[in-house]
């Protein structure tokens, strides 16, 4: 089937070699960080996570979004996502790609990261991470592919990639849970250490992993003869909105709990991300366009003209993972690490090789993912001619 | 012989389970090798090592000392740049280093005093529990350690720690020694560091480098011996620990 992937049209083929050349650039820098350390990063004694952690974390999100689709498909036989549950599988495939990449980037060793495999260690959850992520991973890429397949030849998959299949939905909330149980259960970092934090991410992994698959979709409709259906955009559209609801009332309950408390330690980070703290602001102008955009997008979709219409749809979906990812993105990280625990200021602002090096990644994943699709749609259009 | 694809990929996915499952096997079966090296019968020795330091006695010109004592020995690099800055031992105003127990109305003593502030080496050390490759580990006199050669710069302990201990080399740190110790081993690039007790003075029957600077101001001994200075001291006088309501039980005491 990759053979569909080497025969494509000019267009496609500018996509590749522009993503290419964005990763290339990135693999440079890379390699230059490799040479002189992480000090090229903005990372510091006080933030000692940056901006890729917070892409990993992001991505995690988008790559557990692609189970909204799967599992009405799969346990409730929703026949309308049958068509795209591919797509979600890959989708997957390329955000855990990059969360991977991420992780090993920002080590300061990477050359030692199997010491992970050759001293396993359990009560470390970066341990059960790496389990999580690479389970996800290949359960995702031996779904969708197989899948795929059975598709192309018209018979129906094998036993064993259904049982894999409904395994991999399961598997799905894990790899955000245990994400989140990185940063919620460390003392004297009161930003993180809340119980809400898994179900938050769990909420904004399943508003913004289904935003990217409506793109997507209308994207394929738009460019290839295959088409996804307009249900199942409209049911990923009902999907949306009710997640991130969810997701802004999390939100709401955490600022509840900290502000009617008054804990200073806990209100601080708050502080800080949203007004500023003695003087230091980077993050103010960010975190309002996160969260008036974010309540914005909640009181459109929840009105059904807005949503049935593809056209204002589709930008809900932009708002969505944009304001998403402010929040993960770029502000829990930092967020969590100012103040540092001897409530002292350290702010952290990428730097350009950083930036570089995280588009080089996405360019990576996204090069993955047009790869994948390719193939998909490739098979979908040949079978519906 | 000839191996065919299938056959071929059965031996290769076998083998690659094999990498990971092996040391999981180890670790559930619990007999990891432990290497049998015998102690100096001059090395000190207790059940938990703990430090005192008495605040009415230090100064900023003892604070000073200590930290070059520690320093000087153990290369620490002196980086100009504060966000990226290697230290062991330093000092904090007291109402960062105790921020639940400082408040606006303290005397100027207490404000302007310069807490000597290092790892805790804790009891319960949440930087173990985090750490993916137990490069951080407690030894069994409580000594928090670090093992530099297995650490992949994760930096998930620089998370964990609540006291802000830890230090990583965001670059090549040897520019940066001023005159190198060669009794003491250089860091490279990527590693996690931290003040670990002078274990290894401790192993050789002296005293950490902190302790013998400090003109009497910081007491070292064993927690657990009721008959040892340290809790002689922590019986007599009024001690504050930073932090303890995080359960991480620093084995540092200040006496205030």
């Amino acid at each position: 089937m990759f053979e569909k992937a080497l025969q494509g049209s000019r267009k496609y083929w500018a996509l590749v070699c522009f993503l290419a050349a964005l990763a290339g650039l990135g693999f440079i820098l890379l390699l230059w960080q490799l040479k002189v350390g992480l000090k090229i990063t903005g990372m510091s004694r006080d933030v000692s996570w940056g901006f890729y952690i917070a892409q990993f974390t992001y991505l995690v999100g988008v790559a557990a979004g692609g189970v909204m689709v799967a599992l009405p498909c799969y346990f409730h036989n929703y026949k309308v996502f049958g068509r795209i549950t591919v797509l979600g599988e890959f989708l997957a495939v390329a955000a855990i790609v990059m969360c991977l990449l991420f992780i090993i980037i920002d080590l300061g060793k990477p050359m030692r990261c199997l010491n992970v495999l050759l001293h396993p260690t359990p009560n470390s959850i970066l341990f059960w991470d790496m389990v999580v992520l690479n389970v996800y991973l290949l359960l995702n890429l031996i779904v969708g592919w197989m899948a795929l397949e059975s598709e192309r030849y018209e018979v129906p998959p094998p036993k064993w990639v259904k049982f894999l299949a409904y395994f991999s939905v399961v598997w799905a909330p894990c790899i955000h849970i245990v994400t989140a149980f990185i940063y919620s259960g460390l003392p004297g970092r009161h930003f993180w250490l809340t119980a809400i934090m898994a179900p938050r991410f769990l909420a904004s992994a399943f508003a913004a992993g289904p935003s990217f698959i409506v793109l997507f979709c209308l994207i394929i409709r738009k460019f290839t003869k295959f088409d996804p259906g307009k249900q199942a955009i409209q049911t990923l559209g009902k999907i949306i909105t009710y997640t991130i609801i969810i997701n802004f009332c999390f939100f709401l309950f955490e600022v509840f709990t900290t502000f009617y408390s008054q804990i200073p330690e806990h209100m601080n980070h708050f502080k800080y991300l949203f007004v500023g703290l003695k003087g230091h602001a980077k993050l103010v102008p960010w975190m309002w366009v996160s969260l008036i955009g974010m309540f914005i997008v909640c009181i459109l979709l929840a009105i059904p003209a807005i949503r049935r219409n593809e056209g204002s749809l589709a930008f809900c979906c932009v708002l969505v993972i944009i304001t998403t990812w402010i929040d993960k993105g770029l502000g829990l990280v930092t967020g969590g690490f100012v103040p540092n625990p001897l409530e002292e200021i350290t702010e952290y602002w990428p730097t350009v090789p950083e930036a570089l090096i995280t588009l080089g990644v996405w360019a990576t994943g996204f090069l993955v993912l047009t790869i994948l699709y390719k193939v998909a749609i490739s098979i979908n259009e040949e079978l519906g001619e | 012989m000839r191996i065919n694809r299938r056959k071929f990929l059965k031996i290769a996915s076998i083998s690659v389970l094999g990498f990971g499952v092996k040391p999981t096997i180890d670790l559930f079966a619990g007999h990891e090798a432990k290497a049998k090296i015998k102690k100096s019968p001059k090395a000190l020795r207790a059940k938990r090592w703990a430090m005192v330091i008495d605040l009415r006695k230090m100064n900023e010109e003892i604070a000073k000392k200590c930290i070059e004592a520690c320093h000087l020995f153990h290369n620490v690099p002196h980086i100009p740049d504060k966000k990226r800055e290697i230290k062991w031992i330093w000092t904090e105003p007291f109402e960062h280093a105790f921020p639940g127990q400082s408040h606006e109305f303290l005397g100027t003593e207490l404000i302007e005093k310069p807490v000597l502030v290092l790892c805790n080496n804790c009891d319960n050390p949440p930087c173990v529990q985090v750490c993916p490759t137990k490069a951080t580990f407690k030894r069994e006199d409580g000594i928090v350690m670090m093992d530099m050669h297995r650490c992949i710069g994760c930096r998930f302990c620089m998370a964990a720690c609540p006291y802000g201990s830890r230090s990583f080399n965001w670059m090549d740190p040897r520019p940066y020694i001023e005159k190198e110790n060669p009794e003491y081993p250089t860091r490279e690039k990527g590693v996690v560091e931290k003040c670990d007790f002078c274990a290894e003075r401790l192993d050789k029957g002296l005293m950490p480098l902190c302790v013998e600077a400090s003109e009497g101001a910081i007491i070292f001994g064993d927690l657990e011996d009721p008959e040892s200075e340290v809790r002689r001291v922590l019986r007599e006088r009024y001690s504050i620990q930073r932090k303890p309501e995080l359960g991480t039980g620093p084995s540092i005491f200040y006496l205030i």
